[in-house]
């Protein structure tokens, strides 16, 4: 079986798996990081999305074979390390807003977030309503007004 | 009767007198302090005199769906326990499960107030199937809290007065000179005992009753009733909350079925089975009553695996059957209305409510480990002693051979009161001979998952110039299914309706619909036709239909006798407590002033769950809106506001997720009017995912929520908040849609009409995994 090697929150790590299997089932079936959610395994529910080199992507709908060895993902396991943090600031205001009811979203809520964040700061703008209207990741227990507010007190402590 | 139950004296079942009354529980002989109470202490319930009723009052003004559940858990309770241990913990078996509605949070906060215990020294897990528990362990009606309240609160104050008792006896004081805070124990010298060093001497060496001591006076509250964020939020935001597809049981598997292309559709035969077997990662193939499930060794090779398996199919349950194949026999099967009064002016509307899905993010999933005669499954079994039962039956083996642990999960709407998923898991392990976790593809689960079903609904009322005669709403629905224990528990209630007789859907029905008007003789039926889909109770089950339906006939009656919609409502409103929202609502959204051509605002009430509420909404249905793009989304008219206000009953334990629960059910209604709706088409929902199941999504989201609760009426008993939300917003913004477009909506979802999509193929009968992902990273 062929040998893949990449960084995952920090570490490099290696996994023998087949080239095609999609990278949400390595981490989450090969090496046991739990964090990233399978919602629909076609790219569309959002529940699986963690950061690659820094950016937003979704694990479900990328082969394993496309990441490189120097490729850095990062998994809401690995966010609040990646800032050299206990948490994230936007985890922090994920709680202090306490948006999550049943929490299965959360964890790609978040990662997206902070990307979303990241893209309008690196535009040099602020976090606007629009920018939230674009945010894809489905909640289905509704939490959605209170990601709003936590995005936006998050941003400010970006 | 409840009527007359409800006619003796007020009993406070809610905090304001409970200090008086006097409670049994028993000591164990346990190691460390260990209490046990029983569940359904027999409390009789607040009065609920409402206002002068000229219209009769239905059922579900005598005894509604929440005094159900709570009366049925009572001559069959069972024990509950709440246990100190030596590192000052204070741990609790609940035997319900979290859904993400909140109660593990509030239920800690119950303990933690009561036991006068830090609220994170409260360690909450969530009980095994246990079948002596009948139906004290059923998971629904949001009626938790409502049920457990007081039973939890004894548990905990036998539990303080043994430790206050022991610490009296090590520090040979007596015990009113004692105080208890923070989980320690001081005397009048300042000596200071921890409930963990306690916890050992407090324990009973011999299982006694004892009586509880005076419950704490609300008047003492510090933990109760304050706004507290839910216990698991941390856990949620690192990753570390488990569901039951997180859980690392030894050796399970991955495993998906290869589903019929029509609901119910059976295995004849796999042409195919050998090469699928030798595909990369394959470990097994059998074949379980539901489909064809295939075990690999990664969730991604099992879709590869189930998409090369070529099955012929049998037929399905329901292959005639299309949306407009199903109205017409919904219509045909109507109870015709009576006629409308002589003399009278009448207003009569038909609606139709199109399948709703009821599927939550995280899809149908169990582990199961079926080995030599015995079974060890993982669920979140909303109703686990059923569901244990249904296990052992389809094993062939003992029900006690069948240990069901109930693990959170991510969501519900009706579908783990049914162990669909642990069912399969445990035919698939058993038939494997190895542990699995089985799970569904999103596809499986928007077209095989249980839904709330097509219902149309017909209303005629009679008027003449100064009031409202008469009042007759009929729904005919597709049949949900009730036989989960949920049912069990209504129908061995249903006797108490007047006048008995109804089926366990009906009862429900009965139970939860009201008219919230004074409109003379009302009269509100459900009748059901067998077709086979499967349906379960999804989020506040019959009344977002019976409300939007109800609170669109009350706009047309306001309009047609000449009158402002708030002031209309304002004068048949039944009780003060909806007068008192309502103006509530009207105050907060500004009721009355002028909104652009397009725009448009609407109100409604509703009461259950012990909850009396009101909420206003503004829709913005102007064709710049309705048109903004969003790629692969339904946009359609925005909810640009909602006001939310509520009287909640005696006691709101956290209003903080109170509110959150309301927030979602006012999401839900979002969706629910404007966009979440199944196309069914010969036999199968053609949504397939959440791309075209439009559930609301951030582009859908109001610009803001505005949520009051107003003080709780002591009267009234512990309320429940988990469904609460949705009806008086489906009915609040279905009025300001009609507002805005001068027109009453009578088909809903109302864009149910654009599909908006191209339906993915049924065989296979799941989608391949993308490859592109990286080319949409951000
Ligand atoms: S599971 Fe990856 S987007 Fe849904
Ligand atoms: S918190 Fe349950 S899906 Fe978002």
């Amino acid at each position: 079986m062929p040998n893949h090697s990449f960084k995952l929150n920090g570490q490099q790590v290696d996994v023998d798996v087949e080239d095609d299997v999609r990278m949400l089932w390595v981490l989450r079936d090969k090496l046991g990081v739990r964090g990233p959610k399978y919602g629909c395994g076609i790219n569309v529910c959002k529940a699986c999305t963690s950061h690659i080199n820094g950016k937003a992507f979704n694990p479900c709908a990328v082969p394993v074979s496309e990441i490189e060895p120097d490729d850095e993902i990062t998994t809401i396991e690995g966010l609040a390390d990646s800032e050299g943090k206990k948490l994230h600031p936007m985890q922090e205001a994920w709680l202090e807003y306490d948006v999550a009811q049943c929490g299965y979203c959360q964890p790609g809520q978040i990662m997206a977030a902070v990307a979303k964040v990241r893209q309008v700061q690196s535009e040099g703008r602020e976090i606007t309503d629009e920018d939230l209207d674009e945010i894809r990741n489905i909640c289905r227990c509704g939490t959605y007004m209170r990601i709003r507010e936590a995005i936006k007190a998050g941003a400010e402590k970006m | 009767m409840p009527a007359h139950r409800r006619s003796s004296a007020p009993v406070a079942f809610g905090h304001r007198d409970m200090g008086r009354r006097r409670f049994l529980g028993y000591l164990f002989a346990a190691p460390t302090l260990a209490v046990g109470v029983k569940l359904g202490i027999d409390l009789a319930g607040g009065d609920t005199a409402s206002a002068a009723i000229p219209a009769p009052p239905q059922p579900a003004d005598l005894y509604d769906l929440s005094d159900a559940l709570t009366d049925a858990a009572r001559p069959t309770a069972n024990l509950i326990t709440v246990v100190v241990n030596e590192d000052g913990t204070v741990s609790f078996d609940l035997p319900r499960a979290e859904v993400g509605q909140g109660i593990t949070t509030s239920i800690a906060m119950i303990i933690a107030e009561e036991m006068d215990v830090p609220l994170d020294k409260v360690k909450i897990t969530l009980a095994d199937a246990r079948p002596e528990l009948v139906f004290n362990q059923l998971t629904g009606g949001s009626n938790t809290i409502h049920a457990m309240y007081t039973p939890i609160r004894v548990a905990a104050a036998i539990a303080k007065g043994a430790l206050l008792d022991a610490a009296a006896a090590i520090l040979q004081e007596n015990r009113e000179r004692l105080t208890s805070r923070e989980g320690l124990i001081t005397g009048p010298a300042g000596t200071v005992l921890s409930y963990g060093e306690l916890a050992k001497a407090a324990a009973a060496t011999e299982t006694r009753m004892v009586e509880a001591p005076p419950l704490k006076p609300a008047s003492e509250f510090k933990i109760v009733g304050t706004p507290q964020n839910r216990l698991d939020a941390y856990d949620a935001v690192t990753g570390r909350k488990q569901f039951a597809m997180d859980l690392d049981v030894p050796g399970a598997t991955p495993t998906m079925v290869a589903r019929p292309p029509s609901i119910g559709g059976t295995v004849e035969g796999i042409r195919n089975e050998d090469e699928v077997r030798n595909m990369p990662g394959v470990v097994d193939i059998a074949t379980i009553r539901t489909g064809v499930a295939v075990a690999a060794e990664t969730f991604g090779q099992c879709i590869d695996a189930v998409r090369a398996l070529d099955i012929e199919w049998g037929p399905g349950l329901v292959d005639g059957e299309s949306d407009d194949t199903i109205i017409e026999k919904l219509r045909a099967a109507a109870i015709p209305l009576p006629p409308g009064l002589p003399g009278a002016k009448v207003i009569e509307t038909d609606f139709t409510f199109a399948f709703r899905s009821g599927s939550p993010l995280e899809t149908n999933g169990a582990v199961a480990d079926v080995r030599d005669g015995k079974a060890e499954i993982w669920y979140g079994a909303k109703v686990p002693i059923t569901a244990q039962a249904e296990i052992a039956l389809l094993l062939g083996i003992p029900q006690t051979a069948v240990t069901l642990h109930v693990v959170q999960s991510g969501g519900s709407f009706g579908r783990h009161l049914f162990p669909d998923a642990a069912l399969e898991a445990a035919e698939a392990s058993q038939k494997m001979g190895r542990p699995v976790k089985l799970m569904w593809h999103r596809t499986d689960d928007a077209r095989h998952g249980r839904t709330h079903p097509m219902t149309t609904v017909s209303i005629r009322t009679s008027y003449n110039d100064d009031a409202v005669l008469a009042y007759h709403q009929h729904h005919t629905s597709v049949e949900t299914d009730t036989q989960h224990g949920l049912g069990e528990a209504i129908s061995a209630q249903a006797t108490k309706l007047p006048p008995g007789n109804y089926s366990v859907a009906q009862s429900l029905f009965l139970l939860t619909a009201k008219t919230s008007y004074n409109f003379g003789v009302t009269n509100q039926l459900l009748h059901e036709i067998p077709l086979q889909f499967p349906t379960s109770s999804v989020r506040n089950v019959y009344s977002p239909d019976v409300r939007l339906a109800q609170e669109l006939v009350v706009d047309q009656l306001a309009n047609a006798m000449g009158q402002d919609r708030y002031e209309f409502r304002r004068a048949y409103a039944k009780t003060d407590h909806l007068r008192k929202v309502l103006d509530k609502v009207a105050e907060m959204g500004d009721w009355g002033r002028s909104v652009p051509d397009g725009v448009g605002y609407g109100i409604a009430v509703h009461d259950e769950y012990k909850m009396i509420m009101a909420c206003m909404a503004e829709v913005d249905a102007r064709p710049e809106t309705v048109n903004r793009p969003i790629r692969n989304g339904k946009t359609g008219p925005r909810v640009t506001k909602v006001w939310y206000a509520a009287i909640p009953g005696s006691v709101v334990v956290n209003p903080r997720g109170m509110e959150a629960q309301l927030m979602g059910g006012i999401t839900d209604a979002v969706g629910l009017v404007f966009t979440a709706g199944l196309h069914i088409k010969d036999g199968i929902p053609l949504e397939g995912s959440w791309d075209d199941y439009f559930y609301t999504r951030q582009w859908n989201v109001p610009e803001e929520i505005n949520i009051e609760i107003l003080e709780p009426d002591p009267t009234l008993e512990v309320p429940g908040a988990g469904e609460a939300g949705v009806a008086a917003a489906c009915g609040a913004i279905a009025s300001a849609y009609a507002a805005a477009i001068g027109e009453i909506p009578k088909f809903f979802p109302i864009l149910h009409d654009e599909l908006g999509f191209e339906p993915k193929p049924l065989v296979p009968p799941i989608p391949e995994s993308p490859t592109n992902g990286l080319d949409f990273t951000f």
